[in-house]
């Protein structure tokens, strides 16, 4: 193979629809695969924590289906990684389920379906810091610490392409997979076909988010990426768009501290030397990215945990008064959840629009006074009772916030809604950290079966 | 004549970078325009601290990105994304300070 073209139609698959008529025009070019990645952390904690998607069934299957119908239909693969937002074993399992129900609907051919996992289990990060190895933190985080990971329910480690690869080797016509690198989908193939790492790394990183490497804005529309032993070429399919030497290298920097070097299970993409050419409107080619293999290989491990049910109130202040005494009206609220509940555990947290509720302690506007704000109040406590009350006691006693000089004593907040409403639970993130392996299938296990048989 | 970042960038936006930080991105329409920031030193990590407010130890990384025409810093959050009482889950609406950055000579 002299040059691969893969083509991306969605850079979260699930979160919102692809669009249609570019990725029409993307499979009308003749790709020799379709891929995108379908997860992301950037959704929060909750998911991952809880075992569940953001994104509903229905845009997930709508995804699934112009992809698969599309891939059976030119003959040839599809890769999705990190399933159903957070890539853990019970979402592969969903996706799989979409997969073979579709192929029973649309009687398609038999073909090979491949998966693997990502769900990392408790234990064996608890047998690995009792034998004293350091699954060291990023981003300034410390090493994992035993209380830290058993007040976590959920954790998948991040697979690079070794997985994929492997079930390419293995003749893979569809490939579900766990959490991944978003760029890993992409650069697998490539390195499967033989094409030079660093190149291959550099196609994942510009296809992962689709169209986000194209301009103008405009997301969910497919990109074309080609690569050969020489160079990358990507190419916008949206009529519209075109892939850019600015749309291409801004991308670089998209969701990354640092925009030249990505971080991948077993090594480092380098960009620092790339040299970006506009080679047609709609194409920029890319040459010169390095890639390093790490020393020692490591793989990234996300994990989340509850902290407790939560409920959140709102209410709204125009008194100019008590807007710029709202702290005090807060330490009040405050005050009569402490005198209800003492020292048990709970968190009641207020943000206040209108003031800082976006930026808080990074708001540096300070200087004008709102006419209006409003609270959001959130309890979060052990049980949903609990919570249900925190959050309550904390949105009402607004109302009777006791402010010397206020001329309203009938009332001190308005409320859009006299009650607090169930929220989803709070979860944090408790792992960001790396975890040493003997290789890149140590944590994930494949597997293979022909659908349509 | 001063002209502010909102008259000078193409794009001004934050987002997250992993779960613990937010990246900034600073891109320009042009070479000129961003060399020009460049020189200015209106966007350093002084500036920034001194904007948001946050001591130098909050931030992570800041590059001059010249292949993108871009200036980009990225800071710790606080707590983790999506923590209870985190307001910006994305990080997605953290730059709009920067919008008014008044850069002298353009």
């Amino acid at each position: 193979m002299k040059s691969m073209k893969i083509i991306s139609p969605n850079g979260h698959l699930g979160f919102a629809p692809l669009k249609p008529e570019s990725f029409a025009i993307g499979v009308d070019a003749r790709p020799d695969y379709i891929g995108a990645d379908s997860g992301s952390d950037d959704v929060g904690p909750v998911p991952l924590g809880s075992d569940t998607s953001t994104s509903p069934v229905g845009w997930q299957t709508h995804d699934l289906e112009q992809m698969l119908l599309a891939s059976r239909r030119i003959g040839v693969p599809m890769i999705i990684g990190s399933a159903g937002d957070t890539g853990t074993n019970s979402r592969v399992d969903l996706y799989l389920s979409i997969i073979r129900d579709l192929a029973r609907k649309h009687k398609l051919s038999p073909f090979k379906l491949g998966w693997y996992y990502s769900d990392v289990p408790k234990d064996r990060l608890r047998a690995a810091i009792e034998s004293g190895e350091d699954v060291a933190g990023l981003d300034g985080r410390p090493s994992l610490t035993l209380e830290e990971l058993e007040a976590t329910d959920h954790i998948v480690a991040m697979a690079g392409v070794h997985p994929y690869i492997k079930l390419l080797r293995q003749g893979a016509d569809v490939i579900i997979g766990g959490r991944s690198s978003d760029c890993a989908v992409f650069a697998a193939p490539a390195i499967h076909h033989g094409f030079p790492e660093a190149l291959s790394y550099y196609l994942g990183k510009v296809l992962e988010c689709a169209s986000f490497c194209a301009e103008p804005y405009g997301a969910k529309e497919t990109v074309l990426g080609e690569i050969s032993n020489e160079d990358v070429r990507v190419t916008a399919m949206h009529p519209d768009q075109r892939c850019t030497i600015a749309s291409v290298a801004g991308h670089a920097m998209y969701e990354r501290s640092n925009p030249f070097f990505e971080y991948v299970a077993g090594g480092r993409l380098d960009m620092t030397h790339c040299n970006y050419e506009q080679v047609d409107p709609r194409t920029t080619r890319i040459t010169g990215p390095t890639f390093e293999p790490a020393p020692q290989f490591r793989v990234k491990l996300e994990g989340s945990g509850k902290v407790g049910e939560r409920y959140v109130g709102l209410v709204g202040i125009r008194d100019p008064y008590s807007i710029a005494n709202v702290d005090r009206m807060i330490d009040w609220a405050k005050q009569q959840v402490r005198e209800r509940f003492g020292n048990a555990q709970y968190e009641l947290h207020y943000t206040v629009y209108g003031r800082d509720g976006v930026m808080g302690a990074m708001e540096p506007k300070h200087d004008h006074a709102p006419h209006e704000i409003a609270v959001l109040v959130q309890g979060v406590a052990p049980t949903k009772e609990m919570a249900e009350e925190v959050a309550l006691i904390g949105t009402r006693q607004m109302f009777y916030a006791r402010l010397p000089e206020v001329k309203g004593t009938a009332g001190s907040v308005a409320f859009p809604l006299d009650e607090v409403m169930r929220a989803s639970p709070a979860y944090r993130w408790t792992l960001n950290h790396t975890y040493a392996v003997p290789d890149g299938l140590t944590l994930h296990q494949t597997h293979l079966e022909t659908v349509g048989a | 004549m001063t002209k502010t970042l909102a008259e000078l960038a193409k794009t001004v936006r934050s987002k997250n970078a992993g779960v613990d930080k937010i990246t900034f991105d600073i891109i320009f329409y042009d070479r000129a325009t961003y060399e020009h920031v460049k020189q200015a030193k209106v966007l350093t990590r002084d500036s920034i601290t001194a904007l948001y407010g946050i001591p130098d130890s909050r931030i992570s990384d800041f590059v001059e990105f010249d292949p993108g025409c871009a200036i980009k810093f990225t800071i710790y959050r606080t707590a983790p994304s999506g923590s209870a009482g985190d307001p910006d889950i994305f990080g997605a609406q953290q730059y709009a300070p920067l919008l008014g950055i008044e850069v002298p000579g353009m």
